[in-house]
């Protein structure tokens, strides 16, 4: 059982900063993950009161405090039309509307888990953490760095320009997924994120540029270009077994999901 | 009738939609101990060592008990009728640790953080040993589970706790092999089901007190109060006179309950401490150590003639007790006897099987009780052979069901189906699914492709012989009626039903009828609500008790009328001789003053035989070819079960049953480590389904008359959860000519078959 | 340390430690109403309204009931028969132990709703999770239900 010694809810982040030095000092995001886990946390940190909790469209970006929760991500109008309803595709399916309800975007993203839909929808998009000490950086960059005491203030993520589109394969409906897959499309190119292989989402790398020029192909192309595309993804990341599936059968949903991502993003209906 | 046959609200339905304090939880007193129970880290260890001082310091802590401390009484905690078929292989705790999750010490203390400290402090030295935890080496290997002397089986169920076994037996009529090599078509195929939890909502839960009289007190969400208070006699080395039980309303059971799984723990401590005290299991103990489905493997050999006559079916299960062998003797009979059961041109037929100790969780009773595995098995088998034949797997079907009056081959509760629709549930269930459209398959155009599957399916309405139904009945001094029964609603609505037969029966409204249940110290004996007992056996209890209640008040009413009792009659409202009549009113007034005539029945009901309901199962299944994921989009189900008490309930519990049906299916596994613990220990990594995963679930009901029943109603309960596996995994196959032999049928073994098929072809 | 939250519509003042959930808290205070069936977060048993909005009460430290508005089936009581009786009447509440969080996310979903699909009403409701009814009951009692509060609805307009 969670042991929790002392409450603070803080008035600032700065304050919030202070008392996270500490290392039995725990700051609370939506509780889900945390209440399950067997800590004596010795001051909880609660956020909840410092307006950080919704989602703010701004003239470039959306800024996503971090204490907002899944559910209001979910039902977020403008950036749902900012990705044409990949971000609520990519939160519908996690347990339920109550759950969505407590959990926070910055637990969800600071706790970097493998198994996130949310964290593999960030990544194909344009996404920012905004850190109290260590400022603004991109979100694929922070995912790689290892937890450290900082605090996780908010999400951004840029209005840059996109076509994108989530799509994630379960073994039932509401379980973790099997295998996540988000790609987007954009003037500068394209990014594919494949997530819960089951380790942590990560961005498929194109060096041999199967996708270059994708927006420009002929039907034909962007078809051909999907499932190289796909094949090359699958055969080049590294999937794994877990209780949910075996690394043979995610190698196989990657490919599937992959070229199903692109063949979205290029128009084709299967 | 004006109840019988008609959809009644549950009469505790508003206080349930309300939220109202009625589970045990909600009832118990404040100033309970809470009780918890360590738990093995290993699956075969020994106690070498244990220290508890520490524990014993810390503040609120009231008792910490270990082997040391219990009486040395094996039992068992199978709810079933005494003797039982179930191995005494029990201690409340044990020196020998049998699985991940047994029992090592019980902690009792003011609250749930200080019993939470002690139990970090007991500091226990184990003697680790080698497990068994392959279920396939299980029997005369070199590891016992049980090498304990005093392990005892009561009755001879082929049982040797030397060579693992916790039952075994060969049952055989005809000479199997020589049909089958006769027959044309043969299969030969083995089948894996798993551990399944029944997952009910409301988990394990007790809580207990001593009266003034110095009796133990158990309240307890149970399936079966009267076992209850035996098993914790013997385990607590007590006098059963001393146990009291009471169940409140319990938060669902399918069986789970049916095993006495919570109550010993907080039993002791009260009666050791005279303190009231509770014990709340987490969703993680009733995953890991409660008492699940027996995983089966079943071997069937199945032959049909030319024209499709099944001639012979040869059934081996193989079944996993785990650790302790609650209902492992008698869930493994019901695999082949309600499987063979349902070809009745079977001319030879072999059951045998044996039941295996490992170090696994102990298996107890889930709805469908080893018929589930069973009728997979059998349904699946036929099925292939169907195909083998290039026959519609209906007709096969339509050649060799069960029909009324014919025989039920290895059955054995019963010769014959006096009542049986299973030709009119195949024949409605074809055109609810339109099937001759369906079957096998359509191309959905979008990678997608829907097939169909049917299965057949029978089962029990309580254990012949054996099952004893209790009903008491008493006229009160205002004209009401007092129903006291000693069988367990569990949600089913068994308290609404009974009371509707026995509101039809006196002739008077349902809210005339005060139902009472139940408290082991009034309540009528009754067995318990489980082998689809309590609409038969209670409900014929009710029926006798009120029939002979009529006769107590027509024999009153007729003395106040100074007449014989064969002249008068009576309506529910008056008891007449012709134009003379006495209201029931005034006859319970009666009663009650200056009378020596007792307005009370108790009736008591076994039946010597277990007729069985019927229904037909069909599946549609979608099935994305590429990445295996498979939906049930539409399910048709027809279900004969005699005359349906209220077709509201039938419905729902079909519907219930389905459902978990299909999430045997395709979602609940139940996977170990290599050490031996449980995985799927928790609604997060054992996924039940939910509403997205259920498509269209579509019940019609086609009743038959049973003349040994109530109302000639059979059972429900259990029948339901048969169909799905069989019918999906045909469904599948249908789809993709993927044949999935062990469930659940994950998308990745759907999608991993096509790839494999492909490159074979 | 100190809680001052909106109960069911009462002002309430209270001691709670740290580390209690609202759930453990709720109980404690007499309502009953509100069922825990797992320790993670998957079952929607303990469902409870914060300002409207349906939360998990196992997994909200009473802390963060804070100057919030909860409101727990026990004070929803006429709501709860009038929904309870569309229920009863497919014999669907069955066990009845999920019926509590259930009904408090029916009540939310008809609060963020209107006219929702059945489609829709399944995936609002995915996360109550219900082993007896198998939940085709469910889904007809809430729609007999919805169809009955639009012609209320109606009817009153006209």
């Amino acid at each position: 059982m969670l042991k929790i010694k002392d409450y603070v809810k803080v008035k600032s982040i700065a304050e919030a900063y202070e008392l996270n030095q500490k290392k039995s000092a725990c700051v609370l995001g939506g509780m889900i993950w945390l209440k399950m886990g067997n800590r004596n946390v010795s001051t909880a940190i609660d956020l909840s009161g410092l307006g950080l909790d919704t989602v703010q469209e701004r003239e470039d970006e959306f800024y996503i405090g971090c204490m907002t929760t899944l559910r209001d991500l979910e039902m977020n109008r403008p950036l749902n039309e900012f990705t044409q309803g990949a971000v609520k595709e990519s939160l519908r399916h996690i347990v339920g509307v109550q759950f969505r309800n407590c959990a926070t975007v910055g637990g969800s993203v600071f706790g970097r888990y493998g198994f996130s839909d949310v964290l593999t929808m960030l990544l194909a998009l344009d996404t920012w953490v905004e850190l109290h000490q260590a400022g603004r950086i991109p979100l694929p960059e922070f995912v790689n760095q290892k937890k450290d005491r900082d605090i996780l203030e908010a999400v951004i993520v840029k209005k840059t320009p996109l076509k994108t589109v989530y799509l994630s394969q379960r073994n039932s409906e509401t379980d973790f997924p099997v295998l996540t897959c988000a790609a987007s499309l954009t003037e500068e190119g394209t990014k594919t994120v494949i997530g819960a292989r089951p380790g942590r989402a990560m961005v498929a790398e194109d060096p041999e540029g199967i996708l270059m020029g994708f927006a420009g192909m002929s039907r034909k192309e962007k078809k051909e270009a999907a499932l190289k595309f796909a094949e090359y993804t699958a055969e080049h990341m590294s999937f794994g077994s877990n209780m949910r599936a075996s690394g043979e059968y995610r190698k196989l949903i990657a490919k599937v999901l992959t070229r199903r991502a692109w063949e979205s993003l290029g128009g084709i209906k299967a | 009738m004006k109840y019988v046959s008609k959809p009644i609200r549950k009469t505790d339905a508003m206080a349930l939609v309300t939220g109202k304090p009625v589970y045990t939880n909600d009832l118990a007193p404040k100033d309970c101990l809470i009780v918890k129970v360590l738990r093995s880290p290993h699956a075969n260890a020994w106690v070498e060592e244990i220290k508890t001082g520490t524990a014993r310091q810390v503040s609120g802590i009231v008792a910490v008990y270990t082997y040391k401390d219990v009486p040395q009484n094996r039992f068992t905690l199978a709810g079933q009728t005494y003797p039982e078929l179930s191995p005494y292989d029990h201690l409340i705790l044990d020196r020998h640790l049998r699985f991940v999750g047994d029992a090592v010490a019980i902690v009792a203390g003011e609250n749930e953080a200080s019993v939470d400290k002690a139990l970090k402090r007991i500091k226990v030295k184990y003697k680790v040993e080698e497990p068994v935890l392959d279920f396939h080496k299980a029997k005369d290997g070199k590891v016992l589970v049980h090498p304990e002397n005093d392990w005892e089986a009561k009755v001879p169920v082929g049982a040797d706790n030397r060579r693992n076994l916790c039952a075994s037996a060969l049952e055989e009529s005809g000479d199997v092999d020589k049909i089958l090599s006769e027959c044309k078509y043969t299969v030969d195929e083995t089948y894996h089901t798993k551990a399944n939890q029944q997952a009910m909502m409301e988990t394990f839960r007790t809580y207990c007190y001593m009266d003034y009289f110095g009796r133990l007190n158990v309240v307890s969400s149970t399936q079966i109060p009267f076992h209850v208070r035996r098993i914790l006699g013997t385990a607590l080395d007590i006098p059963s006179s001393k146990v009291r039980v009471i169940k409140p309303r319990i938060g669902g059971g399918f069986g789970a309950k049916q095993t006495s799984v919570s109550e010993i723990y907080p039993a002791f401590v009260t009666w050791k401490t005279g303190r009231p005290s509770k014990i709340l299991y987490s969703r993680y103990e009733s995953q890991i150590c409660s008492s699940p489905r027996h995983e089966m493997e079943i071997r069937v050999r199945v032959g049909a003639d030319e024209k499709g006559i099944v001639r012979a079916i040869d059934v081996y299960t193989l079944s996993n007790a785990g650790a302790y062998g609650e209902h492992s003797p008698t869930t493994v009979g019901l695999s082949g006897h309600k499987s063979i059961a349902l070809y009745r041109h079977t001319e030879a037929y072999r059951f045998a099987y044996d039941v295996v100790y490992t170090n696994m969780q102990a298996a107890g009773a889930y709805r469908g009780y080893g018929a589930t595995q069973g009728i997979f098995a059998v349904e699946s088998a036929v099925n292939e052979l169907a195909h083998k034949m290039g026959m519609d797997p209906v007709k096969i079907r339509e050649l060799n069901m069960p029909v009324q009056g014919g025989p039920l081959p290895a059955y054995g509760d019963c010769d014959t189906a006096e009542s049986c629709t299973m030709d009119q549930c195949m024949e409605r269930a074809k055109e609810m699914m339109n099937w001759d459209k369906k079957y096998p398959c359509r191309d959905m155009g979008n990678g997608k492709v829907r097939g169909v599957g049917v299965a057949m399916a029978m089962q029990g309405s309580s254990i012949a012989g054996v099952d004893v139904g209790g009903a008491d009945m008493k006229l009160n001094e205002d004209g009401s009626y007092t129903l006291g029964l000693g069988c367990a609603d569990m949600g089913t609505g068994c308290d609404t039903i009974l009371a509707q037969m026995a509101a039809d029966c006196m002739e008077t409204p349902m809210e005339n009828i005060v139902v009472f249940g139940v408290d082991t110290d009034i309540s009528p004996y009754d067995s318990g609500s489980y082998a689809s007992a309590t609409t038969y056996a209670t409900g014929m209890a009710v029926v006798r008790a009120c029939t002979e209640l009529r006769g107590k008040i027509c024999a009153l009413g007729a003395q106040m009328l100074d007449t014989e009792p064969e002249k008068v009659d009576f309506d529910g409202e008056f008891v007449y001789c012709k134009d003379k009549k006495v209201s029931l009113k005034e006859i319970a007034v009666k009663g009650t003053c200056g009378n020596n005539q007792e307005l009370q029945v108790t009736r008591t009901f076994s039946s010597p035989i277990s007729p069985p309901p019927f229904m037909v199962g069909m599946a549609e299944v979608e099935v994305d070819k590429e990445t295996g994921s498979a939906k049930v989009v539409d399910y048709v189900a027809v279900v004969d079960c005699g005359t349906p008490i209220n077709p509201n309930l039938v419905r729902v519990q079909t519907e219930g049953g389905i459902a978990q049906g299909i999430g045997m299916a395709l979602y609940e596994d139940i996977q170990y480590s290599d050490k031996g613990a449980i995985r799927n220990n928790s609604f997060m990594q054992y996924k039940i389904p939910s509403r997205l995963d259920i498509g269209d679930i579509r019940v019609e009901i086609c009743g038959s008359y049973e003349p040994s029943g109530p109302f000639g109603a059979k059972s429900v309960g259990e029948l339901v959860i048969d169909t799905p596996c069989p019918a999906i995994t045909e469904a599948i196959y249908n789809a993709t000519g993927v044949r999935a032999r062990e469930l659940p049928v994950t998308p990745e073994k759907i999608a991993l078959g096509i790839l494999k098929k492909d490159s074979e072809n | 340390m100190n809680l001052s939250f909106w109960l069911n519509g009462e002002y309430r003042h209270e001691e709670v430690e740290p580390d209690t959930m609202l759930l453990d808290f709720l109980r404690e205070k007499g309502c009953y109403s509100v069922k825990c069936g797992c320790e993670t977060s998957n079952c929607g048993l303990c469902t409870v309204l914060m300002d409207g909005k349906p939360v998990l009460s196992c997994s909200v430290p009473a802390l963060r009931a804070e100057g919030k508005k909860i409101v727990t089936l026990e004070g929803m009581q006429k709501e709860a028969e009038e929904f309870g009786s569309f229920l009863a009447d497919e014999g669907a509440e069955q066990c009845g132990f999920c019926n509590p969080g259930f009904i408090m996310n029916i009540f939310a979903m008809e609060q963020e709703l209107s006219d929702p699909t059945e489609e829709e009403i399944k995936e609002y409701l995915a996360g109550n999770l219900c082993r007896c009814s198998g939940f085709v009951g469910q889904t007809r009692s809430i729609k007999k239900y919805l169809e009955y509060k639009k012609t209320q609805k109606e009817g009153a307009e006209a």
